[in-house]
């Protein structure tokens, strides 16, 4: 005879393996598409191959290139540089943007100014980087404008010129994230409880004081999450760099997404491809980590 | 050139493996004796479907392709189209996967042969006669064993034509400048470009732009050719061991074109000016001078018929002899294609068969190779084919020929280090001449050693 208690056992048991049974569809294919590429490209990083032929272990060799050749560690430089961009800007503006809608955009007007900040977000990025490779061109939007207002002087040819090709990049880069991130924000202050504010303002405080006092602290995590995913965008860039400028000109606008592209496909330099591409995925975590903490302490808080 | 001992046991395998590769369905050849007597290889009577990659934005292969098929109409074509740059990433995996291009557009071929992915044609030189050919046309196909140096050793492609390079003129705005007849030195050059400075003319419309590739190494080429020998620059595209691209004369070269840019002599935003805009540009009246080659002959006779002109590029002193790039339009056969033979035949067949050679011209705009003694084919007149099939002669002629510095390796153009980026540097004042040929040929050593 069985006693309750063993079958009690046998039946946690059972609903154990039940769990991994469950969860193994989505662990088989997190492995063959996430782990194995990631194990594999760690593995490519300590060879000299070209991707076809013999390849030879060459052990640490492709690292200590990546993290000693000045080219190599511009293009990693230029990754950060963009995170000015990628980043700063749309969080800070979307903070700004997020509360100026809150406060006088109600009704039809937010719908409208939500849609129209949002729609970047919609277009594919290849599109945007198209579309902007005109508005900056020598005789595109951006100079027609400037030459009307009087400020031909300063037309140029943006995306060609080597002081302000990373920036107009970065300028791109903004207007796509700009969308998502007032939109996470703006779902962020609407849980914010309103009593706050209208006790703030009993107090006298000035919307400054209620943006400073209320409204960022509210939506550290919402913050955290905006940071996180354009911090990415930035180290991980690629569409955008591709289309509107390859980089150019010179190694000016280079980021490490498109030379991995480059050496492993053009160059044939699988090897030192990967190993660049290890040192990306390390950089992002060690600057996304963080973060991370930050927010998740916060909101346990 | 390789030993011809060693031509024929290459010659035998090449037949084995071409035997077991084309399996039961094979061509005549295959069948027979390994010597010269033995039958040409042809399409056969059975319904062939040859599958072929070519460049998108060079309707010749597909003109030809069709012109094919209406001669031998059991060959019927499977044709995948892509750009030049998509095709260098893609070419290794399409020669290697279980369904192997017969025909295929090469962007490089010297890493392509060291990875034994591309059949050696060399049975079929003798078989078709090839070797009767002025080896002129030969030499860009060949690679020694192991894959270095190229220009000599066995051949792994074909030209379907033989591109010239040499510099475009408006031929209104040249003669407003005082050009009568094509100048006949560098300085003489130089003089008409700083006359079309004063005139307020734009000299030189290039492109110069990473979507592109650096448009800028036309006439730096043009320059290290007029100012120096020919002979170093083919062995270092070609990668004989200890060549150099950092030559006084080379430098001396560069530093012509730092002052054709100092002077204003290109366009001020010619970093992000794209080909298709440069040639627009030019053909719309914006350039005295373009830099470029006979295979956009038909869109400047579609464009501006009868107004632009073609000189070669004029040597640095009087009876010093042309130069100009040249570059055949690269096809290859897969290692495994199923219809290498058919494949072969279409080769053949482009170089001889006189519609081809005229679908060649009238289309494609540059010479269509092939025997010596074959007429060339007529071109419409007024046409600018004219004048640049008649420059391509006189450079055969002087041994002026080289191919593009960009072509030296798979890397050499566009990455750090790279003619695209450095000249792009050149332009920006980021770079001197004598620093732009250093990183150069750093990089290019760095690529010969991986």
């Amino acid at each position: 005879m069985t006693t309750p208690r063993a079958l009690r056992r046998r039946a946690a048991r059972g609903q154990r393996w039940a769990g991994w049974l469950f969860v193994l569809p989505a662990l088989v294919a997190y492995s063959v598409f996430v782990i194995v590429p990631l194990a594999m490209t760690v593995h490519y990083s300590t060879l000299r191959w070209n991707g076809i032929g013999e390849s030879t272990f060459v052990g640490i060799d492709n690292y200590v290139r990546t993290l000693t050749d000045p080219t190599l560690l511009g293009i990693i430089a230029n990754a950060f540089k963009l995170i000015v961009f990628f980043c700063g800007v749309p969080v800070i503006l979307g903070l700004l943007v997020a509360s100026l809608i809150r406060r006088i955009a109600t009704g039809m007007l937010g719908t409208a100014a939500r849609t129209i900040l949002f729609l970047p977000q919609v277009i594919p990025l290849v599109a945007a980087g198209i579309m902007w490779t005109w508005l900056l061109s020598k005789n595109g939007f951006v100079n027609q404008v400037l030459s009307a207002i009087g400020l031909g002087g300063l037309t140029r040819t943006w995306l060609a010129d080597f002081g302000l090709a990373l920036p107009a990049v970065g300028v791109i880069g903004a207007w796509v994230l700009l969308g998502l991130c007032t939109i996470l924000l703006l779902t962020g202050m609407s849980k914010i409880d309103q009593a706050l504010y209208e006790s703030a303002r009993i107090d006298g405080a000035s919307p400054w004081q209620e943006f400073r006092s209320i409204t960022v602290p509210a939506l550290r995590y919402e913050i955290g999450v905006c940071i996180t995913v354009t911090v990415v965008a930035s180290l991980a860039a690629f569409d955008i760099v591709y289309i509107s400028t390859l980089g150019g000109p010179g190694t000016t606008t280079t980021v490490p997404g498109l030379e991995i592209f480059r050496l492993a496909f053009l160059g044939r330099q699988v090897g030192l491809a990967s190993a660049l591409a290890v040192v990306l995925v390390l950089l992002v975590l060690v600057t996304v980590l963080p973060i991370q903490r930050l927010t998740r302490e916060d909101t346990a808080r | 050139m390789s030993h011809p001992a060693n031509r024929a046991r290459t010659w035998r395998v090449a037949l084995a493996t071409s035997i077991l590769v084309s399996g039961l369905a094979v061509a005549p050849v295959a069948a027979q004796d390994a010597s010269p007597a033995a039958p040409r290889p042809d399409c056969g009577t059975e319904p062939v479907e040859l599958l072929a990659y070519f460049e998108t934005g060079f309707p010749i292969a597909q003109a030809l392709a069709d012109e094919f098929t209406r001669q031998f109409p059991n060959v019927t074509w499977n044709v995948r189209e892509d750009q030049f740059s998509n095709l260098i990433a893609q070419t290794p995996r399409l020669l290697t996967s279980d369904n192997p291009p017969d025909l295929i557009r090469l962007p490089t071929m010297v890493t392509l042969v060291q990875d034994g992915l591309l059949l050696d044609l060399e049975p079929y030189v003798t078989a078709f006669g090839w070797d009767q050919w002025p080896e002129s046309l030969l030499i860009p196909h060949r690679v020694a064993e192991g894959g270095r140096p190229r220009g000599e050793g066995d051949l792994y492609a074909g030209g379907l034509n033989y591109s010239t390079t040499g510099v475009f003129y408006n031929k209104e705005q040249a003669a407003g400048i005082g050009m009568t007849e094509p100048p006949a030195t560098l300085e003489e050059f130089e003089g008409l470009l700083a006359a079309a400075k004063e005139a307020g003319l734009q000299p030189i419309m290039q492109w110069n732009a990473a979507a592109s590739g650096g448009g800028l190494a036309f006439p730096l080429q043009n320059l290290m050719a007029s100012l120096g020998p020919v002979t170093p620059i083919n062995e270092w595209i070609y990668q004989k061991e200890g060549a150099t691209i950092d030559t006084p004369s080379n430098v001396a070269a560069a530093q012509h074109l730092q002052r054709w840019i100092q002077a204003g002599y290109f366009p001020e935003d010619v970093n992000a000016i794209e080909y298709t805009d440069s040639n627009a540009r030019f053909a719309g009246g914006e350039g005295v001078f373009t830099f470029n080659g006979d295979w956009q002959n038909a869109q400047y006779d579609a464009d501006a018929p009868g107004a632009i002109g073609f000189f070669l590029f004029p040597p640095a002193e009087v009876g010093g002899g042309h130069a100009a790039m040249s570059s055949p339009l690269t096809y290859g056969i897969a290692a495994t294609a199923p219809h290498a033979d058919c494949a072969a035949f279409f080769l053949d067949w482009v170089a001889t068969d006189p519609n081809a050679r005229q679908i060649n011209v009238d289309i494609g705009g540059s010479s269509p190779g092939g025997p010596s003694d074959l007429p060339l084919p007529t071109v419409a007149e007024g046409s600018i084919t004219n004048e640049t099939l008649a420059a391509s002669q006189v450079v055969a002629a002087e041994n002026g020929l080289m191919d593009f510095i960009a072509n030296a390796t798979g890397d050499i153009f566009t990455g750090p280090g790279g003619w695209t980026p450095e000249l792009q540097n050149l332009v920006g004042g980021q770079q001197t001449p004598e620093g732009l040929l250093q990183a150069v040929q750093a990089s290019y050593l760095d690529d010969l050693a991986q």
